[in-house]
């Protein structure tokens, strides 16, 4: 009995950290380029953008997991897509109710959740395979991984941007504001040579 | 000959200026996905546009005569993603009967146009933007298709040239095409003066 208790704490461990680094969705699987780039001009929004991608991801996770006897093969992503659009709809008035000035800077991004790659796939992958906990666990790490990734980026851009992290100043007098980094190009060219590394470091490792 | 300007400006604009993938991130994706080779590159580019035409003009339809205005506002996301993924289904029919070959070699990438953000994102753009003539949504929306098929294009002949080039190993792959494209960005926004 408690060793297959110790089995199944150390499956939780692995699915949890999966999310972090080893299935990273931005840096591994390539998943959720759009609000990766779009969004991640600074950190505040970025920040936002992860913690309703959570949000969604956990809720749509739970609710795949729940019906995952119930669905019928050619129908499934129409529900995934279905469930994930109802609860990005909530976020999305939540934003709007309590955060207007966020949901205005972000605009079309929130509900372009629904398309976000990394929750489809997550409702495929995992919680249609998985029970409740195990889904939830994947979701978290997911979730997470993502907005750390999120946060990394729009730290660098923010950072060369204006000078400044979390709208406070940072850098030197001296520093001069490097405009392109918060233009589109910026978006591409960071995160290229940010995967880049993250190649670079995990071949030196293994 | 004055709407006639305002479509042909809204066209240009959206096709250049305002490039979905290019400037607002949209269809990342297949961008990074289907670029491999240009004829692959072209068939997915006619394949978006027809999906962003016909869900533009549907989505705006349904939007305007059925939700605007009554407390079904909220129901506009899910309403929006199943028109699309109504489309899509339709492509996939018309593509997997009459160009099998085509089919077998987009596998994956087919279904996933449901889950192309260019493609949402344009439906709600026109939201955003308050087209309120079915006309310019129909140009708007297909000018996205075109925008798309252009940029996927361009990548994907810059990538068959970038095979022969000596890259280094750990920029191989996907950073070099983010890389590419973030330079691609530059040279658009050269465009971004001649139309507000």
């Amino acid at each position: 009995m408690a060793n297959k208790s110790m089995d199944s704490a150390s499956i939780y461990k692995q699915t949890l950290l999966a999310g972090l680094w080893r299935e990273n969705p931005v840096f591994r699987l390539l998943l959720g380029m759009c609000p990766t780039l779009a969004v991640t001009a600074a950190v505040k929004p970025a920040l936002t953008m992860g913690l309703c991608v959570i949000f969604v991801l956990l809720c749509s996770n739970i609710v795949v997991s729940l019906m995952r006897n119930l669905l019928k093969p050619h129908l499934r992503i129409l529900m995934f897509t279905l469930t994930i659009a109802t609860f990005v709809t909530i976020a999305d008035l939540f934003l709007k109710a309590f955060a207007l000035r966020m949901s205005e800077t972000l605009g079309p991004y929130v509900p372009l959740i629904i398309v976000n790659c990394i929750i489809i796939c997550r409702a495929e992958a995992c919680a249609s395979k998985n029970g409740l906990v195990v889904s939830i666990i994947d979701a978290l790490g997911m979730g997470v991984g993502f907005t750390l990734t999120l946060c990394v980026l729009a730290g660098v851009r923010e950072l060369l941007s204006t000078g400044k992290i979390f709208e406070a100043q940072v850098m030197p007098d001296w520093f001069v504001p490097w405009a392109a980094m918060s233009m589109p190009v910026g978006a591409f060219i960071t995160l290229g040579l940010l995967l880049g590394l993250v190649n670079a470091v995990s071949k030196r490792k293994a | 000959m004055d709407t006639f300007n305002i479509l042909l400006m809204g066209f240009i604009s959206i096709v250049i200026v305002n490039n979905l993938v290019l400037t607002k991130f949209l269809g990342i994706c297949p961008y990074l996905g289907v670029s491999g080779r240009i004829d692959m590159a072209f068939g997915m580019g006619m394949a978006v546009t027809f999906v962003v035409t016909l869900s533009g003009t549907l989505t705006w339809l349904i939007d305007h005569l059925i939700l605007m205005g009554t407390p079904l506002e909220v129901t506009r996301y899910v309403c929006f993603i199943l028109v699309i993924a109504g489309a899509v289904q339709l492509v996939e029919m018309y593509v997997r009967k009459f160009f099998p070959s085509l089919y077998e070699s987009f596998g994956i990438f087919l279904p996933l146009i449901t889950t192309n953000c260019a493609i949402l994102g344009l439906c709600l753009f026109i939201n955003l933007w308050e087209i309120d003539s079915l006309v310019e949504a129909v140009v708007l929306s297909f000018g996205a298709g075109i925008g798309f098929t252009m940029a996927i294009c361009i990548m994907a002949g810059i990538r068959e040239n970038l095979n022969l080039a000596d890259v280094p190993e750990c920029l191989k792959g996907a950073p070099i095409t983010l890389i590419t494209a973030g330079i691609l960005t530059l040279a658009f926004m050269g465009f971004a003066g001649m139309i507000r």
